[in-house]
């Protein structure tokens, strides 16, 4: 039974984002955009504070938009299990430049540390293999954060990662959360006006 | 299918499609349904549209968020037992103001022969219109095109979350027994 692992959450985000360039990142609901925040907020981060289950679908959005960027979807094991269909409908899609990497405690850690079910037995990655993903990697190893993140970069095929981190709650960094900021900040790095 | 216009150039299912494109929109994602039939052949016959299959409404709020995020205009095509579907992640265009274009095939609500669909159905225009959507209703085919066009404009131009429903006695009733 899977529970989780030992890496820590935001040494491996830390690795992902670092030298990221030209990358467009959106995180789900909780802890994992806490640790993008801790990593440097950025005006190319589009952190959800609600609409849990969407992260991977905003992303995909996103990466059809933009194929000539990086879109990576930086997101926990509860948030992606509540929208769990949306691994089907992004292996339809299947777009070069978007990885989804899943921080998996195997927990839900920001209502109190629940079991959830990637730590009764749910593995994602396998999940994701299931559909079709051309890319599945299930990553234990911190040496393998660095060999993901060049991949994110190279936008050669649709990847989803599960990395196997520790259950603990590093102190909270929060973004902000004015929604409207946050969108039309990202929309104008890239060039986008507001309506 | 009851299909008293057809003969009328364009009619109102191709009309929806005309006014998705003049509108600029590059994304059709949906959920089938009979009512969204002639908009989703076209979508999928145009190399120039992204045309994408859910498996449950909500995912589309989600997809067309970061469409926009990324300067791309879209539409979300559903039937109205979906509206249930979408109503948590209504807080995504409610709280980031994401233009929102959604059309929303009616069941339930006239010559219904499956009751399971009235709840909802009933239910799906008061439901949007609690979660902040702006809404129009209409079964006159002469009303889709003009619907659909302002609901274009007050979504990408006003920031809105827009839907257009229409009824059923515009899409006709659906036979059970051939």
């Amino acid at each position: 039974m899977s529970s989780g692992g030992a890496l820590d959450r935001r040494a491996v985000v830390a690795g992902l984002l670092r030298d990221r360039g030209d990358l467009l990142v959106v995180t789900g609901l909780g802890s994992a955009s806490y640790d993008v925040m801790a990593a440097g907020d950025h005006d190319l981060n589009y952190y959800l504070w609600g609409a849990m289950g969407s992260a991977a679908m905003v992303g995909l959005g996103l990466a059809a938009a933009r194929p000539d960027r990086p879109v990576l979807v930086l997101t926990g094991d509860g948030e992606l299990l509540m929208g769990f269909g949306a691994l089907a409908t992004i292996a339809l899609r299947r777009p070069r430049n978007l990885s989804i990497v899943v921080l998996d405690n195997g927990h839900y850690g920001e209502t109190g540390m629940q079991p959830s079910h990637t730590g009764q037995g749910i593995e994602i990655s396998r999940v994701a293999e299931a559909c079709g993903f051309p890319r599945v990697d299930l990553i234990a190893r911190m040496e393998a954060i660095e060999t993901l993140r060049r991949r994110i970069h190279a936008r050669e095929a649709l990847a989803l990662a599960t990395v196997k981190i520790a259950a603990e709650n590093p102190p909270r960094v929060l973004p902000p959360r004015d929604a409207i900021h946050v969108k039309n900040r990202f929309r104008l790095a890239l060039g986008l006006a507001p309506a | 299918m009851a299909s008293a216009d057809a003969a009328e150039a364009p009619s109102w299912r191709d009309e929806v499609y005309d006014v998705l494109k003049q509108a600029g929109v590059k994304h059709v994602v949906y959920v089938p349904d009979a009512g969204h039939a002639t908009a989703i052949e076209r979508a999928n016959a145009d190399a120039g549209m992204h045309s994408v299959v859910l498996t449950t409404e909500e995912e589309g709020i989600g997809y067309l968020a970061g469409a926009w995020l990324g300067g791309d205009r879209g539409a979300l095509l559903m039937q109205s037992s979906g509206v249930g579907n979408c109503i948590n992640m209504l807080a995504l265009p409610a709280s980031a103001r994401f233009p929102l274009l959604m059309v929303v095939t009616m069941r339930g609500d006239w010559a219904e022969f499956n009751q399971w669909q009235n709840p909802m159905g009933q239910a799906a225009e008061a439901a949007l219109r609690l979660m902040g959507v702006l809404t129009w209703r209409t079964d006159d085919p002469k009303d889709v095109g003009p619907l659909l066009r302002g609901a274009a404009t007050m979504a990408f131009s006003g920031d809105c979350a827009c839907a257009v429903l229409l009824g059923q006695r515009l899409i006709g009733e659906k036979e059970w027994v051939k």
